[in-house]
């Protein structure tokens, strides 16, 4: 077994190192946990689009004879308020939680990016305007930037990703600009400068990719936080709204009925959970597989 | 110190005000009318223009924000649109019970979270280490909204035993607390079990030990005070995180708080309660984060020596 590895290393050098994303990848396979939220999510996610062509009901059929049905073997996860199968809804509305993880967090990340660099590449007085606009940014809650943003921008999945995007992305920029600092004043830049490379060339092709990695890390970490913010917004109703079943809003609809029915307020609790738990898995794993400080 | 305390408080002024400005732009964009809310369907276009003259919402933009800033110099946050109430008094009432009940989280986590993290430390790869990994990591999992409706079905609707929502007691601040503080009590633990690891394999943890000191003296005395300075920036960042998620907690308990404020705030449009009830959050978190620089100073010796030599200059 180790001398696989090592004729591995040998044929493949670079690929291999610490780091790189084959290196994370077999971190992430040995951890069993890790490998199972990767499955969960991945399977949840697949299941979300092809579900309205496998499951006997439909997500949007109203059946008023059948209503609050709890869970049962003709409706797996019960009935809803107006009869619609829970099943169907909880998977239909997987890809909406998911997708706004994933996609917020990259949008904060890129923004956070992009601005974090300028900052700290070019120090002095856009430094100081960037890093006290971050401040007024991170003076209260990113929640309440979230709701407020979303407020303005009214209820819908592309705008709680614009809301949500921008409420997290002070954090990525300051971790960004750190990072940059610490390598600006490096040899290499040093002698990219004195070969007259361009500034552009500069961020993008030396000091981004040696500053993105501790980033990589919160980002994994973030896209847990995020899906339970985006069902937080979606439960107070700014987010995705109603007849679409995002989970936290299926949570905010069932929440009137949790003296009779708990039932429908239990199960997408569960999912979210799940959901989030196994980002948080995964998150872990890379986070081990990058982080030089826990790796012994 | 307290030049230092002074100058923190005063660089806080600018950001509140920018926080103010960025708030007011925002709730100035949201779509809707807070007449049509106020008025109702039925109201007839004379009362919408007196109405609209009577709050001043006829002004363009940089007047409006003129009269606001202005106005929150002399600390008056406006009247409500809707009820006709002072904010400034309305916040001032609900103030309490937010703070009541971030305050109180952070408390639970850190007394609980750190305890649970010194034990996995100590036993670090172990089974009960993996067990309680695993738990923590469940409890981050969980929304906090979701959580509190399981307690509610739980404690007050199957048990009996607690109080489901409103305010009038101790009673009523147990289950919005524990539905608030859990994930942050499992980040807690998971922050101090890695900061303790670090510290444990430090020189100093060996010498302590090996002079002859109990296992007991060697981690309360030695390796705690060492590894508690990143945990109390975390413990001030969740400050700011539990004022967010008191937010949704207090609209699930109906608890009467700045978050619930704000939250029918924002629904009817009403702007001055939003404005003022976010300066109020800014402001306290702000706090918080001056307080929990101070506290730096009394658990590492090295930054309260920094504060003495630069009261010296």
């Amino acid at each position: 077994m180790k001398n696989k590895k090592i004729d591995k290393a040998a044929k493949k050098p670079k690929s291999n190192k610490p780091g790189s994303l084959p290196y994370v990848w077999s971190r992430i396979r040995q951890r069993p946990l890790a490998m199972t939220g990767l499955i969960f999510v991945l399977a949840i996610f697949v299941l979300s689009f092809i579900s309205p062509y496998i499951l006997k009901y439909s997500w949007e059929t109203i059946e008023m004879k059948a209503r609050y049905q709890t869970p049962s073997l003709t409706h797996l996860l019960g009935t809803d308020e107006l009869g619609r199968d829970e099943l169907a809804r909880i998977l239909y509305g997987a890809k909406y939680t998911i997708s706004i993880g994933f996609i917020s967090t990259g949008v904060s990340a890129i923004l956070g990016i992009i601005i974090g660099s300028i900052a700290g590449y070019f120090g002095g007085k856009v430094d100081n305007l960037i890093m006290r606009c971050l401040d007024v940014f991170q003076a209260f809650p990113g929640i309440l930037l979230a709701i407020a943003i979303s407020a303005v921008l009214g209820p819908g999945f592309t705008k709680v990703i614009i809301a949500m995007g921008i409420s997290g992305l002070a954090g990525y920029a300051r971790m960004m600009r750190a990072n940059i600092l610490s390598i600006r004043s490096s040899e290499y830049v040093e002698a990219a400068t004195s070969i007259n490379c361009t500034t552009g060339r500069i961020i993008l092709r030396h000091i981004i990719p040696n500053a993105i990695s501790p980033l990589i890390v919160q980002m994994a970490m973030g896209i847990a936080s995020a899906g339970l913010q985006a069902s937080a917004l979606s439960f107070l109703g700014f987010g995705v709204q109603a007849p679409t079943p995002e989970w936290g809003s299926m949570l905010s609809s069932a929440r009137s009925f949790i003296r009779d029915y708990p039932h429908m307020c239990v199960i997408p609790g569960i999912f979210i959970m799940l959901t989030v738990l196994s980002f948080n898995l995964v998150g872990d794993a890379i986070r081990d597989a990058l982080d030089p400080k826990l790796r012994d | 110190m307290w030049k230092y305390v002074g100058k923190r408080l005063l660089q806080m002024i600018p950001i509140l005000v920018v926080v103010a400005i960025l708030i007011f732009t925002l709730m100035y964009f949201v779509p809707g009318d807070p007449i049509q809310i106020l008025l109702g369907d039925s109201a007839t276009p004379v009362q919408i223009e007196e109405a609209r003259a009577r709050l001043g919402l006829d002004e363009p933009y940089v007047v409006r924000l003129k009269d606001f800033v202005v106005d929150l110099c002399h600390f008056d946050f406006g009247e409500s649109y809707m009820t006709g109430t002072n904010v400034g008094r309305e916040l001032i009432t609900r103030f309490p019970n937010t703070l009541i009940l971030a305050l109180f989280c952070v408390a639970v986590s850190l007394v609980f979270g750190i305890p649970i993290g010194i034990h996995c430390a100590l036993r670090a790869d172990k089974l009960p280490d993996r067990v309680w990994l695993f738990v923590t990591m469940l409890c981050s999992s969980m929304p906090n909204f979701w959580l509190a409706l399981m307690l509610v079905l739980l404690f007050s609707l199957r048990l009996g035993w607690l109080p489901s929502n409103g305010i009038g007691g101790w009673k009523y601040f147990v289950l919005p607390i524990i539905a608030n503080s859990i994930g942050s009590v499992a980040g807690i633990a998971r922050q101090t079990r890695s900061s303790m690891l670090e510290t444990i394999r430090s020189d100093f943890v060996t010498t302590a030990r090996s002079k002859g000191l109990s296992e007991k003296a060697v981690i309360l005395k030695h390796a705690l005070p060492n590894a508690l300075i990143p945990i109390i920036t975390i413990a001030g960042g969740h400050f700011g995180f539990m004022l967010g998620g008191t937010t949704v907690i207090e609209s699930v308990f109906s608890i009467p708080g700045i978050g619930n404020y704000m939250l029918t705030g924002i629904n009817n449009r009403d702007y001055p309660v939003v404005q003022g009830g976010i300066i109020y959050i800014a402001f306290a978190f702000a706090i918080m984060m001056l307080i929990t620089d101070l506290v730096y100073a009394f658990v590492d010796p090295r930054i309260k020596a920094q504060y003495i030599s630069g009261k010296k200059k």
